[in-house]
């Protein structure tokens, strides 16, 4: 179970690692790995799936093969004769994730839970490491015979006897009221 | 909403009883400053129907159009988003009119009636100008 929860959290991990890439050329480089080919010019206009950001700065494809180039001389035409599956690819050239994609949830939280626990009981372990072996022994003032003689004490002494300690306990009855 | 609600009551113009679409712009400045000028319904609406409506908009006027709109507290009324579906058709682009009707379904938020309303105001341009709502394309569905 733990494992399975650790294992998750470095595949997050690597995951978050990696930056989401951009089609159209511009992608993040991480150092000194070439699976990636370009840096990310934050100087040009980026493409940001936000949900308050109807319209992007760029398209999301900017980089378009001569389907996509046919396809948009024909937008320019009436709309009304661009089928169905046009318009949806019309749409996915210039967008990456509809709004019901970008609203889609994950399961990070499951990740962030289970890192949590995670963390607390290797906590605990360490707590109950040090209780053993960093502690000092337990005075003896902790001791039940102690406890006992020192309770029997502050009644004897009439501890707090109209409102708290002592006026619980009956003196006659020798018990607690 | 309560603010059309005041103006009715108080301004008695009888137009106004008989208006039974729901208002669901609100306007700009609608805090209590003694000094800031008030804004009316209809005047932000007709300042962005003209905003939109400028025959050689271009796509970075709509853009930043639209992101302000969507980032305003309120749904645009029908007529705003019909002068905005228009202008992506001057500039060839019916991804943002899709686009477009996305956001404002998502501008609703929790208040369902809000979308359906909008589409039944704006049927006629969108059928004129070939403009098929998310639904009708399935990718209001994952």
């Amino acid at each position: 179970m733990l494992q399975l929860k650790t294992g998750r959290f470095a595949c997050l991990l690597s995951r978050r690692a990696m930056v989401a890439l951009t089609d159209g050329g511009a992608r993040l480089s991480t150092h000194g790995h070439h699976e990636v080919s370009d840096q990310l010019d934050m100087s040009k206009p980026m493409y940001w799936d936000r949900l308050d950001i109807p319209l992007p700065d760029k398209p999301w494809k900017d980089v378009l093969d001569s389907t996509d180039t046919s396809l948009k001389q024909k937008e320019k035409g009436p709309w009304n004769s661009l089928s169905k599956e046009e318009k949806i690819a019309l749409y996915r050239l210039k967008f990456n994730h509809t709004y019901p994609e970008m609203k889609k949830p994950s399961a990070e939280w499951k990740t962030v839970v289970g890192g949590m626990f995670i963390f607390f009981g290797i906590t605990g372990l360490v707590v109950f490491w040090q209780s053993l072996y960093v502690y000092p022994a337990q005075p003896p003032t902790f001791g039940e015979d102690w406890q006992a003689k020192q309770l029997q004490r502050m009644l004897d002494m009439r501890i707090n006897p109209i409102e708290g300690f002592s006026a619980k306990w009956d003196y006659e009855k020798k018990q607690w009221k | 909403m309560f603010r059309a609600v005041v103006r009715l009551s108080t301004s008695g113009i009888i137009q106004s009883i008989a208006r039974t679409r729901p208002c669901y712009s609100a306007p700009l400045a609608s805090r209590c400053y003694s000094h800031a000028t008030v804004e009316t319904d209809e005047e932000f609406d007709a300042r962005w129907v003209t905003y939109f409506s400028k025959p050689d908009i271009d796509a970075w006027e709509l853009k930043k159009g639209m992101n302000t709109l969507i980032g305003y507290d309120l749904v645009p009324e029908p007529k705003i988003l019909d002068s905005a579906l228009r202008a992506c058709r001057r500039l060839n682009d019916l991804a943002s009119a899709i686009r477009i009707l996305e956001a404002v379904k998502d501008k609703s938020g929790p208040h369902k009636d809000i979308y359906p309303y909008l589409i039944q105001e704006l049927k006629p341009t969108l059928t004129e100008l070939g403009i098929s709502t998310p639904e009708e394309l399935g990718i209001d569905k994952l």
